[in-house]
């Protein structure tokens, strides 16, 4: 399989303070499923970060679909921000939007014709189970349904990376299942999924899943050869 | 179930987060461009009557202690200045007229046949080119060598200097007020950035760019811009209506002449439209420069 992302010694830093990500290097697949564990403040969130271009890296290459992400023109970032999509813990839906309208945002920004939006928008409704919540908003639906219509929104377009950060945080264990359903399915469909969770219970629940674990922002496998079913003694 | 189909790009923003200073701020600030409009368009209309009044106008005086010589001196001054081409037309002033206008300071004395009082002759020029009042200088100097020839527009240069001075004032404060207003847009700009800055945030890593962006702030700046506007204009062009029709009662040709003209009023009602686009313009500045400092 191609790589369809690639970090050469990277190295991330906020402000003047310590490295918060120092020497991480891997290469991910396209199609393949991710996992990507470690504790609260290991440094997941900010690798996500850089994944899904909210950061650049300090130090090092990242280079996401074949460019090198560092280097990119600001103009170019929306581009390739809409070949990833990203679901976060706190889902980060619009509040003031339905169900049916937060789906519906990334095919407007991408300027689909309006005519053209529905359709899609049902289908995504339909497969996370939640086609009569579509006129409802994110402040009267539950944090699983929160998270359902931010899955639909982060996949309407097809990318082909999906970036979850601690997707199940805020849900149930039943929910989490189901979410994780979800993820892969959709990776079945060719999509790359790295999901960065703490919850161990869920790594084996995808059976094709590789592992990445970071422990104070060092990836302990620089080599990138993942290992499954995770070293739960280490974890 | 029809859904979605009420939700239109520019509610991106959310509009319960919307304040309506801005449209007050907006209304203020164009209440008193236009006034300032007013002004410099009324003063600008006066500085043309008043140009076109002075231009070629002139006063030939004859003075003359003995009466007799003084009339025939005035008759022939004014059948050789009528004769001059671009002269449109030369008159005497009446003597009773004349001793009307001095009895201020005269009294009825005025009226005494015996008074020497100068002989005044009215000229009005076709206009007021230097080359034809020096000659007429040179025909009243040619039937007395002691006649005086006034400019109208010298006499009254201080006051239309003074209209002149009002002009561009008016201008001034216009331009003025138009740089205020996009100081206050930028500011607004800035403020609704850091409001919405989760929303812009999402927007953002949803793959939207630095334009869509800017264009909700941009919308959204520009009607509040334009329904301020239409408020304070509107009570601009009250204020302005209800002082001219003051100022026709007063009865003053100067007064009067201030008044605005057709077109005047038109482009007054046209700067809301100008100061929504100026407004969309700054806005568009302040969320790109701001946006551009981020990822």
């Amino acid at each position: 399989m191609a790589n369809i992302v690639q970090f050469e010694n990277v190295g991330l830093r906020y402000g003047t303070g310590a490295e918060t990500l120092s020497d991480v290097s891997f290469t991910l697949s396209a199609g393949a499923f991710y996992f990507l564990t470690g504790a609260s403040g290991a440094g997941k969130t900010s690798l996500l970060k850089l994944l899904y271009l909210a950061q650049r890296p300090t130090r090092g290459v990242v280079r996401l679909f074949g460019e090198d992400a560092g280097a990119l023109p600001r103009r170019r970032l929306p581009g390739f921000r809409r070949r990833i999509g990203v679901v976060f813990q706190d889902f980060r839906l619009l509040p003031h939007l339905s169900a049916y309208d937060n789906i519906a945002l990334p095919l407007r920004v991408a300027g689909m014709p309006e005519g053209e939006i529905e359709a899609p928008v049902r289908e995504m409704l339909a497969w996370v189970g939640l086609t009569d919540r579509g006129t409802a908003k994110p402040p009267t639906l539950s944090g699983g349904e929160q998270q359902r219509i931010a899955i639909a929104r982060a996949v309407i377009t097809r990318p082909e990376m999906l970036v979850a950060d601690e997707p199940t945080g805020n849900v149930d264990p039943d929910m989490a299942e189901r979410l994780l359903h979800l993820f892969d399915s959709l990776n079945r469909l060719g999509t790359t999924v790295v999901v960065a969770t703490h919850d161990f219970h869920l790594l084996n629940r995808i059976p094709n899943a590789r592992m990445m674990r970071i422990e104070k922002g060092r990836l302990l496998d620089p080599t990138g050869a993942l290992r499954f079913p995770p070293d739960r003694g280490n974890a | 179930m029809r859904i979605g189909r009420a939700r239109p790009h520019h509610r991106w923003l959310d509009d319960g987060q919307r304040t309506r200073a801005m449209v007050w701020i907006m209304a203020i600030m164009l209440f008193l461009t236009v006034l300032a409009g007013a002004l410099g368009f009324g003063m600008a209309g006066a500085g043309r009557s008043l140009d076109r009044q002075l231009a070629g106008r002139l006063t030939v005086q004859l003075v003359e202690a003995d009466a007799a010589r003084r009339d025939a001196s005035a008759r022939m001054l004014v059948e050789r200045v009528r004769a001059i081409p671009g002269v449109k037309q030369v008159v005497e002033v009446d003597r009773a007229r004349l001793a009307e206008l001095l009895r201020p300071w005269l009294g009825d004395a005025g009226l005494d046949a015996e008074l020497p009082m100068p002989a005044m002759i009215d000229v009005d020029l076709t206009s007021g080119d230097p080359a034809l009042i020096a000659r007429v200088r040179q025909a009243a100097r040619a039937v007395s060598p002691a006649a005086r020839v006034d400019q109208h527009a010298q006499w009254l240069s201080p006051v239309a200097g003074f209209i002149a001075t009002l002009t561009w004032a008016a201008a001034g404060l216009v331009l003025l007020m138009a740089t205020a207003t996009a100081a206050v847009v930028l500011l607004a700009a800035r403020a609704g950035l850091d409001t919405h800055r989760d929303t812009i945030a999402v927007l953002h890593m949803l793959g939207s760019t630095d334009t869509q962006v800017a264009r909700l702030f941009q919308r959204r700046i520009a009607l509040d811009t334009l329904l301020g506007g239409v408020i304070g204009t509107a009570a601009a062009l009250g204020a302005v209506w209800l002082l001219g029709r003051q100022t026709a009662e007063l009865g003053s040709e100067l007064l009067g002449s201030i008044a605005l003209a057709d077109p005047d009023w038109v482009l007054l009602a046209l700067v809301p439209l100008v100061f929504a686009l100026l407004a969309m313009g700054a806005a568009r500045v302040a969320v790109l420069r701001t946006l551009g400092r981020t990822l």
